[in-house]
């Protein structure tokens, strides 16, 4: 009939090339080298402790959150929930256990994770629309505990919390080098993770599951197992990056700082960035802390002061909500997708001659 | 037992507020598939433009002819620059496009209008009246009245109209009905209005109530949980989880509060939304369908 | 000797589907269904569109729940499976309409069906150690093969989503393949194919059939590719059982060719 051989068993004649993405690489060490010698070096301290922080800071809860809704496709409004379990879990162990950053920090990260897995557990049975609404009762339950519940904040009359050290092994960090080659360190060291885990089985699962969840069953993919698990690890970088967010970046906050705006911003970072992408979430994260200073700086050059904050805001406000709308109509895949097919153009362009 | 039932009462008037904006909710879902979440910016943008034009002294129902109209405009707007590009489109990426466009709205009408707290008194007393022995809040009951009468005239639309009738047909199953000829952009067009109108409604009763500001964009967040336990896809649902919604929350806060810190109301829906799915994965009126493989 | 296996006494059988029925909302899909599934054989279903082939397919594997009846599969009887036993079980399965994850590539597609063969943890995903490392390369290599088996080779990083039908439907039996099974259920795993096509999928099933030796249930509508390629034919006609036997006997059915091959489709 046909020519068509059975190869299934045997082994394959030529050995398979498994080296993709490997160009990519040089150019991550790049960035990397370039992130940990170059910036403190070059850049000032400003820019340093109310820019780069917090995006890095910001693209954490985006990985986070996108490995919830980008690669296993559960949405969520819970992020700023979470962060907030991060930081006052963190806050606990500092405080009471006098742990060491580093660590206290992990622990942390364990905590959201498992109210995060806790919060997760509902999306055995609940899909979509029906599922917001368990990351809106999070959301909102935690606020309220933290507001509520005068232990998490060791009974300050301000209701916020704010580290009592920031050693890590003796090494104090508490200046503000000190703090961006922490989060630094944390957020390196957690997008490697990231990366690995979405490009491996547990990642497909996560994907598979996404795209067509019977699908994924049918195929032998525990998907409430994948779901849960996507809940407790995006609690875990979420957890994260609210405990940073409060002692690397502002230093003390109260749970107001982890309202359902901070989870609208995540969720915007990753839509903007590119939903189902690690490096969407710095894009999403650089563009969102860099658009409200352009803005200024064009408000500034052009109206001289003559436009009033407030509205300055709104004006921002209504930027992002139409900039998310233009990227879902446009490019879905986020600026990820879209700076990716501007390389390739770039890199073909000479050929179009 | 008077103070169960003031309790119970309360809650329910105050849960017919609920079920105006998830009115709202319901006919979008149902013309168009989409869970608005800008209903809650329309409700806001349509109370804070119609007391800044009481506010430059144009009377009350002159007032509300520009407002409608502007409801109108906004509704065509969203349709061509929001819904028609997204045909198709998951639900999840139309309701986070209606995500974007609350941004939109609330930040056009806080940067055209301000962002500060107007009163509006729209000539109802806030004072409480006994009924028999039980002590009511009369502006509620006014409330629940228009709530009422809101229904009524829609259900007539519904029933009676040929653009009901057409909303009607798309519901039950949009293809069909384009194929005999209905334009569906048309339909988005009306269906959107209309929920601006009764968000326009709510807006104003809560609003007169405790002052058109920004919180008022707030309500957007009770409605899915009301939608839950009502069903996305009925009116009459609508009302039902507004009343449970309401009356639960209230009873709620009055009898469990005082035990753990009290403003369990912020997240109290969510937790009873979740039990209702647990029970009933689709809402008390949605249907049980098996996807087809 | 003849393929009828609709006799209890068949030692033989891999699968035995008994008494099923099954409805939607007061409609009745499948009535009363019985029959056998031999060992290593290719067993095809027929019938109308509507008379409940892909329905039974989907309650063999679980994806449906029957109302009533029980499926033996190997030693075990269930009265409902679930999709993920099935697979873990060794049933894969192929679907009328592609479910393919089409946002992802085709070969991260086809290493998604060698997840019951995962002997990894999370944790040794996120950290790349040793163990997650090796079965990486090992289902790589395993997915390597299914990819040249099926010739899906040049299409490797393609998202599946972007790919013609055809070659969609080879990706899903690859999906299926990969991991290993026993029992394949492959719905109308040519409909909407050339002839070309067809002869090559059906070329396909035939090797996978007899070179590996798995036991296949498909769904075809082309008389000519059911009477070359199956063993055994199960005719279905609104919802019950019309025929049972070998592609000879089947066609000389007179029930048969009122039912079905007389009927247009
Ligand atoms: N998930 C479902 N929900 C409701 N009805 C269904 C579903 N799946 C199948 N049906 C109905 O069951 C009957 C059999 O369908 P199916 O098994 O797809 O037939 P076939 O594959 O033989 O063409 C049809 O009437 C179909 O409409
Ligand atoms: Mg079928």
């Amino acid at each position: 009939m046909t020519d068509t051989t059975l190869t299934l068993d045997r082994n394959i004649s030529q050995p398979i090339v498994v080296r993709e993405r490997k160009s990519g690489q040089y150019w991550l060490w790049l960035l990397l080298a370039g992130a940990y010698l170059a910036l403190p070096t070059f850049g000032n301290e400003y820019w340093l402790n109310a820019i780069v922080v917090p995006f890095l800071i910001l693209s954490l809860a985006g990985i986070g959150l996108n490995i919830l809704t980008g690669y296993a496709g559960q949405t969520s409004l819970g992020s700023g929930g979470f962060m907030a379990v991060g930081a006052f879990a963190t806050y606990a162990f500092l405080l009471h256990l006098q742990l060491t950053f580093p660590i206290a920090l992990f622990l942390g990260g364990l905590i959201a994770a498992l109210v995060g897995f806790l919060f997760g557990l509902p999306s055995a049975k609940i899909k979509g629309f029906y599922l917001m609404v368990t990351s809106l009762a999070a959301q909102f339950f935690l606020e309220w505990l933290f507001l509520k519940v005068p232990w998490f904040y060791n009974y300050s009359s301000s209701a916020t919390i704010s580290a009592p050290r920031l050693d890590t092994f003796g090494i104090n960090l508490n200046n503000s080098l000190g703090k961006y080659y922490l989060v630094l360190t944390v957020v390196a060291v957690l997008t490697w993770v990231a990366l690995n885990l979405v490009r491996s089985q547990t990642g497909r699962n996560w994907m598979a599951v996404r795209d067509m969840d019977t699908a994924a069953a049918v195929a032998g993919i525990r998907i409430n197992h994948s779901k849960i698990l996507a809940f407790a690890i995006s609690s875990f970088y979420l957890g994260v990056a609210g405990a940073l967010w409060t002692f690397a970046y502002l230093g003390s906050a109260g749970v107001q700082s982890f309202g359902l705006s901070r989870s609208f911003q995540i969720l915007f970072i990753i839509i903007i960035g590119g939903l189902g992408s690690i490096s969407g979430c710095f894009i999403g994260a650089a563009f969102i802390s860099l658009l409200p200073l352009a803005l200024d700086v064009i408000a500034q050059t052009l109206f001289a002061g003559r436009v009033d904050a407030g509205l300055l805001q709104n004006i921002q406000k209504a930027i992002f909500g139409a900039l998310i709308i233009w990227f879902l109509i446009k490019e879905p895949d986020g600026m990820a997708r879209l700076i990716s097919s501007w390389r390739s153009r770039l890199s073909i362009w000479p050929l179009r001659f | 037992m008077t103070l169960f039932l003031e309790t119970l009462i309360g809650g329910l008037l105050a849960g017919t507020m609920y079920s105006l904006v998830a009115i709202g909710f319901v006919l979008i879902y149902k013309a168009s598939g989409v869970f608005n979440f800008a209903q809650g910016s329309i409700l806001l943008f349509s109370a804070l433009l119609f007391v800044t034009l009481l506010e430059a002294g144009i009377p009350f129902a002159l007032a509300l002819i520009p407002t409608i109209a502007a409801i109108a405009i906004m509704a065509v707007l969203i349709e061509w620059w929001v819904l028609r590009p997204l045909t198709n489109r998951s639900a999840m990426t139309l309701f986070m496009a209606t995500l974007g466009l609350s941004y939109v709205v609330e930040g056009v009408a806080q940067g055209a209008m301000g962002a500060n707290v107007h009163a509006l008194d729209i000539g109802i007393p806030d004072l409480p009246i006994f009924v028999g022995d039980l002590l009511i809040s009369q502006f509620d009951l006014v409330a629940a009245i228009t709530a009422i009468a809101l229904v009524a005239i829609l259900a007539l639309i519904f029933d009676r109209t040929r653009i009901g009738i057409s909303l009607r047909a798309v519901a039950d199953d949009t293809r069909a009905a384009l194929s005999v000829g209905i334009n569906l952009n048309r339909i988005w067009q009306i269906v959107w209005t209309v929920a601006g109108i009764t968000g326009l409604v709510a807006g104003l009763l809560w609003g007169a109530r405790q002052g058109v500001q920004f919180s008022l964009s707030l309500v957007v967040l009770k409605a899915l949980p009301v939608l839950i336990i009502g069903g996305f896809t009925s009116i009459f649902g609508a009302i039902i989880g507004g009343l449970i919604v309401g009356a639960s929350e209230n009873l709620a806060e009055a009898y469990i509060g005082p035990y753990i810190g009290g403003g369990i109301t912020s997240w109290f829906a969510y937790f009873l939304a979740l039990l209702f799915l647990f029970i009933r994965p689709t809402g008390i009126f949605g249907e049980r369908t098996i996807q087809r493989v | 000797m003849t393929a009828n296996s609709a006799g209890a006494g068949d030692q033989d059988a891999i699968l035995r589907v008994r008494n099923i029925s099954l409805s939607f909302q007061g409609i009745k899909a499948i009535t009363d269904l019985s029959f056998n599934v031999r060992r290593r054989e290719i067993c095809a279903l027929i019938g109308p569109n509507g008379a409940g082939k892909s329905s039974l397919l989907n309650v063999v594997n679980g994806v449906y729940t029957p109302d009533s009846g029980e499926i033996q599969y190997g030693n075990e009887t269930f009265r409902r499976l679930k999709p993920l036993d099935a697979a873990r079980r060794g049933i894969g399965r192929t679907f009328q309409n592609n479910a393919l994850f089409k946002k992802m590539s085709v070969r991260d597609n086809i290493m998604t069906g060698l997840s019951r063969h995962s002997r990894t943890n999370f944790i040794e995903h996120a950290l790349r150690l040793p163990r997650a490392r090796r079965e990486e390369a090992d289902f790589t290599r395993r997915s390597e093969s299914v990819l040249e088996f099926l010739d899906l080779r040049a299409h490797r990083h393609t998202p599946v989503g972007s790919l013609a039908y055809g070659v969609q439907k080879r990706v899903e039996l690859g999906r299926a393949l990969v991991s290993d099974p026993t029992l394949l259920l492959l719905d109308e795993p040519m409909a909407g194919m050339n002839a070309q096509e067809k002869a090559e999928m059906a070329a396909f099933i035939k090797d996978i059939n007899q070179h590996l030796g798995i036991t296949i249930v498909l769904i075809e509508h082309d008389v000519s590719v059911i009477m070359n390629l199956s063993d055994h034919v199960v005719v279905l006609d609104y919802g019950r059982k019309v025929g049972d036997g070998t592609p000879a006997e089947v066609r000389a059915n007179p029930a048969v060719i009122a039912a079905y091959l007389g009927a247009t489709h």
